[in-house]
Protein backbone atom coordinates (compact mmCIF):
# COMPACT_ATOMS: atom_id res chain seq x y z
CA UNK A 1 0.00 0.00 0.00
CA UNK A 2 1.96 3.61 -0.88
CA UNK A 3 1.20 6.65 1.39
CA UNK A 4 -1.57 9.15 0.30
CA UNK A 5 1.82 11.26 -0.18
CA UNK A 6 3.07 8.93 -2.82
CA UNK A 7 -0.35 9.34 -4.10
CA UNK A 8 -0.49 12.86 -4.00
CA UNK A 9 2.78 12.91 -5.53
CA UNK A 10 1.59 10.16 -8.68
CA UNK A 11 -1.57 12.30 -9.32
CA UNK A 12 0.28 15.33 -9.67
CA UNK A 13 2.67 13.55 -11.78
CA UNK A 14 0.42 12.16 -13.62
CA UNK A 15 -1.22 15.82 -14.29
CA UNK A 16 -4.66 15.04 -12.40
CA UNK A 17 -3.85 16.05 -9.13
CA UNK A 18 -4.84 19.83 -9.90
CA UNK A 19 -8.59 18.42 -9.62
CA UNK A 20 -8.25 17.59 -6.02
CA UNK A 21 -9.32 19.56 -3.37
CA UNK A 22 -8.49 19.21 0.12
CA UNK A 23 -11.14 19.00 2.95
CA UNK A 24 -10.49 18.53 5.94
CA UNK A 25 -12.72 18.34 9.02
CA UNK A 26 -10.71 17.76 11.65
CA UNK A 27 -10.22 20.10 14.65
CA UNK A 28 -6.40 20.94 15.89
CA UNK A 29 -5.17 18.42 18.25
CA UNK A 30 -7.18 15.66 17.08
CA UNK A 31 -6.14 12.31 18.89
CA UNK A 32 -4.06 9.88 16.24
CA UNK A 33 -6.14 6.56 15.82
CA UNK A 34 -4.35 3.58 16.83
CA UNK A 35 -4.32 2.11 13.25
CA UNK A 36 -4.60 5.11 11.25
CA UNK A 37 -3.39 4.48 7.90
CA UNK A 38 -3.97 6.57 5.10
CA UNK A 39 -5.39 5.25 1.90
CA UNK A 40 -8.13 5.95 -1.12
CA UNK A 41 -11.06 4.48 -2.11
CA UNK A 42 -13.25 5.36 -4.89
CA UNK A 43 -17.22 6.50 -4.84
CA UNK A 44 -19.35 5.95 -7.90
CA UNK A 45 -23.32 6.94 -8.52
CA UNK A 46 -26.44 7.05 -9.78
CA UNK A 47 -25.52 4.85 -12.21
CA UNK A 48 -29.30 3.97 -13.30
CA UNK A 49 -28.53 0.97 -15.03
CA UNK A 50 -31.78 0.11 -17.10
CA UNK A 51 -32.10 3.77 -18.43
CA UNK A 52 -32.59 4.82 -21.80
CA UNK A 53 -33.01 8.44 -23.15
CA UNK A 54 -32.06 11.52 -25.04
CA UNK A 55 -29.79 12.57 -21.77
CA UNK A 56 -27.42 9.41 -22.78
CA UNK A 57 -27.28 7.96 -25.82
CA UNK A 58 -24.68 5.39 -24.83
CA UNK A 59 -26.40 4.28 -21.74
CA UNK A 60 -25.96 1.24 -22.23
CA UNK A 61 -21.54 2.11 -22.61
CA UNK A 62 -21.11 4.51 -19.86
CA UNK A 63 -20.88 2.38 -16.94
CA UNK A 64 -19.14 -0.34 -18.79
CA UNK A 65 -16.62 2.81 -19.54
CA UNK A 66 -16.74 3.75 -15.80
CA UNK A 67 -15.35 0.12 -14.23
CA UNK A 68 -13.07 0.41 -17.23
CA UNK A 69 -11.58 4.02 -16.29
CA UNK A 70 -11.63 2.66 -12.87
CA UNK A 71 -9.37 -0.66 -13.59
CA UNK A 72 -7.18 1.88 -15.32
CA UNK A 73 -6.38 3.70 -12.28
CA UNK A 74 -2.43 2.81 -11.49
CA UNK A 75 -2.86 2.22 -8.16
CA UNK A 76 -6.14 0.35 -7.36
CA UNK A 77 -8.34 1.96 -4.23
CA UNK A 78 -9.00 -0.18 -1.04
CA UNK A 79 -12.60 -0.12 -1.83
CA UNK A 80 -15.01 1.15 -4.03
CA UNK A 81 -18.82 2.35 -2.58
CA UNK A 82 -21.77 2.90 -4.86
CA UNK A 83 -23.73 5.12 -3.17
CA UNK A 84 -27.53 4.55 -4.80
CA UNK A 85 -29.58 4.13 -7.90
CA UNK A 86 -27.36 1.51 -9.41
CA UNK A 87 -30.51 0.70 -11.63
CA UNK A 88 -33.13 2.66 -13.24
CA UNK A 89 -36.92 2.51 -11.69
CA UNK A 90 -39.37 0.08 -13.08
CA UNK A 91 -42.98 -1.00 -11.90
CA UNK A 92 -41.99 -4.59 -13.34
CA UNK A 93 -40.56 -6.96 -10.57
CA UNK A 94 -39.24 -8.98 -12.92
CA UNK A 95 -37.31 -6.13 -14.86
CA UNK A 96 -36.15 -4.72 -11.96
CA UNK A 97 -34.39 -8.12 -10.54
CA UNK A 98 -32.67 -8.22 -14.05
CA UNK A 99 -30.93 -4.88 -14.49
CA UNK A 100 -29.98 -5.59 -10.53
CA UNK A 101 -28.22 -8.87 -12.26
CA UNK A 102 -26.85 -7.12 -15.32
CA UNK A 103 -25.44 -4.52 -13.10
CA UNK A 104 -23.81 -6.63 -11.03
CA UNK A 105 -22.54 -8.61 -13.99
CA UNK A 106 -20.80 -5.47 -15.13
CA UNK A 107 -19.66 -4.00 -11.96
CA UNK A 108 -18.31 -7.50 -11.10
CA UNK A 109 -15.32 -6.55 -13.60
CA UNK A 110 -13.54 -3.91 -11.48
CA UNK A 111 -10.54 -5.53 -10.58
CA UNK A 112 -11.06 -4.31 -6.78
CA UNK A 113 -13.32 -7.28 -5.20
CA UNK A 114 -14.05 -4.82 -2.10
CA UNK A 115 -17.46 -3.48 -3.07
CA UNK A 116 -20.03 -1.36 -1.09
CA UNK A 117 -23.28 -1.38 -2.25
CA UNK A 118 -26.33 1.20 -1.16
CA UNK A 119 -29.63 1.77 -2.94
CA UNK A 120 -31.50 4.93 -4.26
CA UNK A 121 -35.08 5.18 -4.77
CA UNK A 122 -34.95 4.17 -8.07
CA UNK A 123 -33.40 0.94 -6.37
CA UNK A 124 -35.60 0.50 -3.26
CA UNK A 125 -38.75 2.84 -2.79
CA UNK A 126 -40.88 0.59 -4.56
CA UNK A 127 -40.79 -2.49 -2.84
CA UNK A 128 -39.32 -1.07 0.41
CA UNK A 129 -35.69 -2.74 -0.87
CA UNK A 130 -37.11 -6.74 -1.15
CA UNK A 131 -35.27 -6.73 -4.50
CA UNK A 132 -32.02 -4.98 -3.73
CA UNK A 133 -31.69 -6.86 -0.91
CA UNK A 134 -31.82 -9.77 -2.79
CA UNK A 135 -29.23 -8.64 -4.62
CA UNK A 136 -26.73 -6.72 -2.64
CA UNK A 137 -27.30 -7.27 0.87
CA UNK A 138 -28.18 -5.12 3.90
CA UNK A 139 -29.46 -1.39 3.31
CA UNK A 140 -27.65 0.01 6.10
CA UNK A 141 -24.65 -1.27 7.69
CA UNK A 142 -21.24 -0.02 9.16
CA UNK A 143 -17.54 -1.07 9.00
CA UNK A 144 -14.07 0.03 9.51
CA UNK A 145 -11.12 0.62 7.75
CA UNK A 146 -7.67 1.71 8.72
CA UNK A 147 -8.61 3.41 11.68
CA UNK A 148 -12.31 5.08 9.93
CA UNK A 149 -15.67 4.31 10.58
CA UNK A 150 -17.91 4.32 7.74
CA UNK A 151 -22.14 4.32 8.16
CA UNK A 152 -23.74 3.25 5.56
CA UNK A 153 -27.52 5.25 6.08
CA UNK A 154 -30.62 4.40 3.95
CA UNK A 155 -32.86 6.97 3.31
CA UNK A 156 -34.88 5.10 0.42
CA UNK A 157 -36.27 2.01 1.21
CA UNK A 158 -38.97 3.86 2.81
CA UNK A 159 -40.32 5.84 -0.44
CA UNK A 160 -41.49 8.67 1.75
CA UNK A 161 -37.23 9.83 2.44
CA UNK A 162 -36.99 9.20 5.97
CA UNK A 163 -34.58 7.33 7.93
CA UNK A 164 -36.96 6.24 10.21
CA UNK A 165 -36.96 5.80 13.88
CA UNK A 166 -35.62 2.07 13.92
CA UNK A 167 -33.04 2.87 11.65
CA UNK A 168 -32.25 6.23 14.16
CA UNK A 169 -31.99 4.09 16.90
CA UNK A 170 -29.97 1.89 15.38
CA UNK A 171 -27.47 4.58 14.56
CA UNK A 172 -27.54 6.04 18.28
CA UNK A 173 -26.68 2.79 19.15
CA UNK A 174 -23.43 2.44 16.96
CA UNK A 175 -22.35 6.41 17.65
CA UNK A 176 -22.47 5.60 21.29
CA UNK A 177 -19.27 3.62 20.44
CA UNK A 178 -17.32 5.96 18.97
CA UNK A 179 -15.29 8.60 20.71
CA UNK A 180 -15.83 12.19 20.38
CA UNK A 181 -12.82 12.46 17.78
CA UNK A 182 -13.21 9.39 15.85
CA UNK A 183 -13.22 9.74 12.18
CA UNK A 184 -16.34 9.13 11.30
CA UNK A 185 -17.41 9.23 7.18
CA UNK A 186 -21.52 8.48 6.96
CA UNK A 187 -22.43 7.47 3.21
CA UNK A 188 -25.79 7.75 1.69
CA UNK A 189 -27.79 8.42 -1.09
CA UNK A 190 -30.05 11.59 -0.54
CA UNK A 191 -28.47 14.70 1.47
CA UNK A 192 -29.10 14.62 4.79
CA UNK A 193 -29.84 18.20 4.73
CA UNK A 194 -32.42 20.48 3.13
CA UNK A 195 -30.70 20.70 -0.41
CA UNK A 196 -33.56 21.82 -2.54
CA UNK A 197 -36.77 20.15 -0.88
CA UNK A 198 -38.10 22.08 -3.84
CA UNK A 199 -36.97 19.47 -5.83
CA UNK A 200 -37.19 16.29 -3.40
CA UNK A 201 -33.26 16.86 -2.82
CA UNK A 202 -33.60 16.46 1.11
CA UNK A 203 -34.54 13.60 3.39
CA UNK A 204 -37.85 14.35 5.89
CA UNK A 205 -35.92 13.44 8.92
CA UNK A 206 -32.21 14.20 7.66
CA UNK A 207 -31.85 16.47 10.57
CA UNK A 208 -32.44 13.62 12.98
CA UNK A 209 -29.49 11.91 11.69
CA UNK A 210 -27.51 15.13 11.59
CA UNK A 211 -28.16 15.97 15.32
CA UNK A 212 -27.01 12.86 16.24
CA UNK A 213 -23.80 13.24 14.34
CA UNK A 214 -23.13 16.79 15.57
CA UNK A 215 -21.61 15.92 18.62
CA UNK A 216 -18.63 14.11 16.80
CA UNK A 217 -15.97 16.31 15.61
CA UNK A 218 -14.61 14.88 12.83
CA UNK A 219 -18.00 13.84 10.40
CA UNK A 220 -18.01 13.71 6.96
CA UNK A 221 -20.51 12.83 4.29
CA UNK A 222 -20.70 11.49 1.01
CA UNK A 223 -23.64 11.21 -1.08
CA UNK A 224 -25.66 10.98 -4.41
CA UNK A 225 -28.83 11.54 -6.10
CA UNK A 226 -28.34 14.93 -6.80
CA UNK A 227 -26.17 13.59 -10.47
CA UNK A 228 -23.36 16.73 -9.86
CA UNK A 229 -20.28 17.51 -7.62
CA UNK A 230 -21.66 19.48 -4.57
CA UNK A 231 -20.47 20.88 -1.06
CA UNK A 232 -22.20 22.11 1.79
CA UNK A 233 -21.74 22.13 5.25
CA UNK A 234 -24.07 22.00 8.16
CA UNK A 235 -21.97 23.26 11.62
CA UNK A 236 -18.57 21.01 10.85
CA UNK A 237 -20.27 18.38 9.14
CA UNK A 238 -18.88 18.49 5.41
CA UNK A 239 -21.50 17.17 2.71
CA UNK A 240 -20.16 15.80 -0.95
CA UNK A 241 -22.57 15.29 -3.56
CA UNK A 242 -20.98 12.60 -6.31
CA UNK A 243 -21.33 12.94 -9.66
CA UNK A 244 -23.52 10.41 -11.67
CA UNK A 245 -23.09 8.14 -14.43
CA UNK A 246 -26.26 8.26 -16.52
CA UNK A 247 -26.94 12.19 -16.95
CA UNK A 248 -25.81 15.26 -15.06
CA UNK A 249 -29.26 17.27 -13.46
CA UNK A 250 -29.14 20.99 -13.13
CA UNK A 251 -27.58 22.93 -10.71
CA UNK A 252 -30.22 23.67 -7.92
CA UNK A 253 -32.42 26.63 -8.61
CA UNK A 254 -31.02 26.87 -11.73
CA UNK A 255 -33.64 26.39 -13.71
CA UNK A 256 -37.53 25.69 -13.17
CA UNK A 257 -37.38 22.35 -13.08
CA UNK A 258 -34.84 19.62 -12.52
CA UNK A 259 -35.01 17.70 -15.59
CA UNK A 260 -31.82 16.13 -17.11
CA UNK A 261 -29.31 18.72 -18.74
CA UNK A 262 -29.00 17.50 -22.48
CA UNK A 263 -26.28 15.64 -23.98
CA UNK A 264 -23.71 17.59 -26.26
CA UNK A 265 -22.32 15.49 -28.90
CA UNK A 266 -19.26 18.16 -28.51
CA UNK A 267 -18.49 16.95 -25.33
CA UNK A 268 -20.02 13.30 -24.80
CA UNK A 269 -20.31 12.64 -20.83
CA UNK A 270 -19.63 15.76 -19.98
CA UNK A 271 -21.04 16.19 -16.42
CA UNK A 272 -20.62 12.40 -15.46
CA UNK A 273 -18.19 10.70 -13.92
CA UNK A 274 -16.51 8.91 -10.57
CA UNK A 275 -14.27 10.33 -7.96
CA UNK A 276 -12.02 8.97 -5.46
CA UNK A 277 -11.09 10.34 -2.05
CA UNK A 278 -7.69 9.99 -0.70
CA UNK A 279 -8.47 9.49 3.13
CA UNK A 280 -5.80 10.91 5.79
CA UNK A 281 -7.21 9.20 8.24
CA UNK A 282 -5.76 10.53 11.51
CA UNK A 283 -6.43 14.39 10.21
CA UNK A 284 -9.91 13.41 8.85
CA UNK A 285 -9.09 15.12 5.83
CA UNK A 286 -10.36 14.25 2.38
CA UNK A 287 -8.79 15.34 -0.75
CA UNK A 288 -11.21 14.66 -3.45
CA UNK A 289 -10.56 14.05 -6.99
CA UNK A 290 -13.02 13.93 -9.73
CA UNK A 291 -12.51 11.75 -12.71
CA UNK A 292 -14.39 11.40 -16.13
CA UNK A 293 -15.82 8.70 -17.47
CA UNK A 294 -13.28 8.33 -19.79
CA UNK A 295 -9.53 9.13 -18.62
CA UNK A 296 -7.48 10.59 -21.50
CA UNK B 1 -58.45 43.25 9.87
CA UNK B 2 -59.40 40.68 12.36
CA UNK B 3 -60.83 43.16 14.96
CA UNK B 4 -63.36 44.38 12.27
CA UNK B 5 -64.41 41.13 11.73
CA UNK B 6 -65.13 40.28 15.38
CA UNK B 7 -66.79 43.59 15.34
CA UNK B 8 -68.92 42.87 12.10
CA UNK B 9 -69.83 39.38 13.42
CA UNK B 10 -71.13 40.70 16.78
CA UNK B 11 -72.86 42.59 14.58
CA UNK B 12 -74.52 39.82 13.12
CA UNK B 13 -75.23 38.04 15.86
CA UNK B 14 -77.06 40.94 17.60
CA UNK B 15 -79.02 41.37 14.49
CA UNK B 16 -79.75 37.42 14.02
CA UNK B 17 -81.21 37.76 18.13
CA UNK B 18 -82.99 40.63 17.02
CA UNK B 19 -84.78 39.17 14.37
CA UNK B 20 -84.87 35.61 15.45
CA UNK B 21 -82.82 35.03 12.10
CA UNK B 22 -80.26 32.21 12.31
CA UNK B 23 -80.11 32.27 8.41
CA UNK B 24 -78.54 35.69 8.60
CA UNK B 25 -75.55 34.75 11.26
CA UNK B 26 -74.62 31.46 8.77
CA UNK B 27 -74.37 33.78 5.90
CA UNK B 28 -72.24 35.90 7.39
CA UNK B 29 -69.37 33.71 8.19
CA UNK B 30 -66.91 33.67 4.81
CA UNK B 31 -66.70 30.18 3.56
CA UNK B 32 -62.95 29.13 2.93
CA UNK B 33 -62.66 28.44 -0.65
CA UNK B 34 -61.65 24.69 -1.53
CA UNK B 35 -59.57 23.90 -4.27
CA UNK B 36 -59.46 20.18 -5.40
CA UNK B 37 -56.50 18.45 -6.40
CA UNK B 38 -56.41 15.13 -7.78
CA UNK B 39 -52.84 12.96 -8.01
CA UNK B 40 -51.99 10.37 -10.53
CA UNK B 41 -49.07 9.02 -11.62
CA UNK B 42 -47.22 11.18 -12.75
CA UNK B 43 -49.15 14.81 -12.41
CA UNK B 44 -51.36 17.03 -10.52
CA UNK B 45 -54.84 17.82 -11.58
CA UNK B 46 -54.90 20.90 -11.88
CA UNK B 47 -51.37 21.68 -12.17
CA UNK B 48 -51.19 24.93 -11.63
CA UNK B 49 -54.02 27.16 -9.10
CA UNK B 50 -54.01 30.90 -8.32
CA UNK B 51 -54.52 32.19 -4.54
CA UNK B 52 -55.28 35.13 -2.54
CA UNK B 53 -52.83 36.41 0.15
CA UNK B 54 -54.42 36.06 2.92
CA UNK B 55 -57.46 34.44 1.85
CA UNK B 56 -57.17 30.64 4.03
CA UNK B 57 -58.14 27.98 0.98
CA UNK B 58 -58.54 24.31 1.74
CA UNK B 59 -57.03 22.00 -0.30
CA UNK B 60 -59.00 18.55 -1.19
CA UNK B 61 -56.28 16.14 -2.05
CA UNK B 62 -57.30 12.52 -3.69
CA UNK B 63 -55.11 10.16 -5.36
CA UNK B 64 -56.73 7.98 -8.14
CA UNK B 65 -54.06 5.23 -7.70
CA UNK B 66 -51.30 5.09 -5.43
CA UNK B 67 -50.33 6.95 -2.48
CA UNK B 68 -48.69 10.54 -3.36
CA UNK B 69 -47.43 13.20 -0.95
CA UNK B 70 -47.87 16.90 -1.16
CA UNK B 71 -45.50 18.79 -0.60
CA UNK B 72 -45.59 22.62 -0.63
CA UNK B 73 -41.60 23.06 0.71
CA UNK B 74 -41.84 27.05 0.99
CA UNK B 75 -44.72 27.02 3.28
CA UNK B 76 -43.82 23.72 5.42
CA UNK B 77 -47.31 22.43 4.13
CA UNK B 78 -47.24 18.83 3.46
CA UNK B 79 -49.85 15.47 3.25
CA UNK B 80 -49.67 12.21 2.51
CA UNK B 81 -52.29 12.29 -0.47
CA UNK B 82 -53.83 8.70 -0.02
CA UNK B 83 -56.22 6.64 -2.65
CA UNK B 84 -60.15 6.20 -1.99
CA UNK B 85 -59.64 9.14 0.98
CA UNK B 86 -60.18 12.83 0.71
CA UNK B 87 -57.35 14.74 2.84
CA UNK B 88 -57.77 18.09 3.60
CA UNK B 89 -54.88 20.74 4.16
CA UNK B 90 -55.79 24.10 5.28
CA UNK B 91 -53.54 26.80 3.24
CA UNK B 92 -53.23 30.64 4.08
CA UNK B 93 -50.69 32.11 1.91
CA UNK B 94 -48.73 34.43 3.79
CA UNK B 95 -46.14 35.48 0.74
CA UNK B 96 -46.64 36.20 -2.65
CA UNK B 97 -44.49 34.68 -5.71
CA UNK B 98 -45.04 31.34 -7.54
CA UNK B 99 -44.30 28.34 -5.56
CA UNK B 100 -43.60 24.40 -6.24
CA UNK B 101 -45.63 21.62 -4.87
CA UNK B 102 -44.03 18.68 -5.36
CA UNK B 103 -44.70 14.46 -5.01
CA UNK B 104 -42.61 13.97 -1.76
CA UNK B 105 -43.17 9.93 -1.67
CA UNK B 106 -41.32 7.91 -4.64
CA UNK B 107 -44.12 6.61 -6.82
CA UNK B 108 -42.29 5.08 -10.30
CA UNK B 109 -40.51 6.68 -13.14
CA UNK B 110 -42.01 10.02 -13.51
CA UNK B 111 -41.79 10.73 -9.74
CA UNK B 112 -39.50 13.40 -10.46
CA UNK B 113 -41.83 15.40 -12.79
CA UNK B 114 -44.50 14.87 -10.30
CA UNK B 115 -44.84 18.86 -9.73
CA UNK B 116 -46.87 21.78 -9.79
CA UNK B 117 -47.10 25.33 -9.06
CA UNK B 118 -49.40 27.59 -6.85
CA UNK B 119 -49.38 31.21 -7.21
CA UNK B 120 -49.86 33.81 -5.06
CA UNK B 121 -51.51 37.30 -5.34
CA UNK B 122 -52.03 40.32 -3.78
Amino acid sequence: MASAINRRQFLQLAGIGGVGVVFASALPGVARAARAEDFYFVQLSDTHWGFEGPPNPDAKGTLRKAVASVNALEQQPDFIVFTGDLTHTTDNPVERRRRMAEFKEIVGALRVKNVRFMPGEHDASLDYGKAYKEFFGATYYTFDHKGLHFIALDNVSDPRAVIGDEQLAWLAADLRQQRADAPIVVLTHRPLFDLMPQWDWATRDGAKAIELLMPYQNVTVFYGHIHQEHHHMTGHIAHHAAKGLMFPLPAPGSQPNRTPLPWDPAQPYKGLGFRSVDAEVAQAAYEITEHPVIRS
Amino acid sequence: MTSRRHVLSLAVVATALATGSVATYVLAQPAEKVIRIEAKRFDYTPGALTVKKGEPVVFELTSRDVLMGFNLPDFSLRADVVPDKVTRVRFVPDKTGTFTFLCDIFCGSGHEEMHGQVTVVE
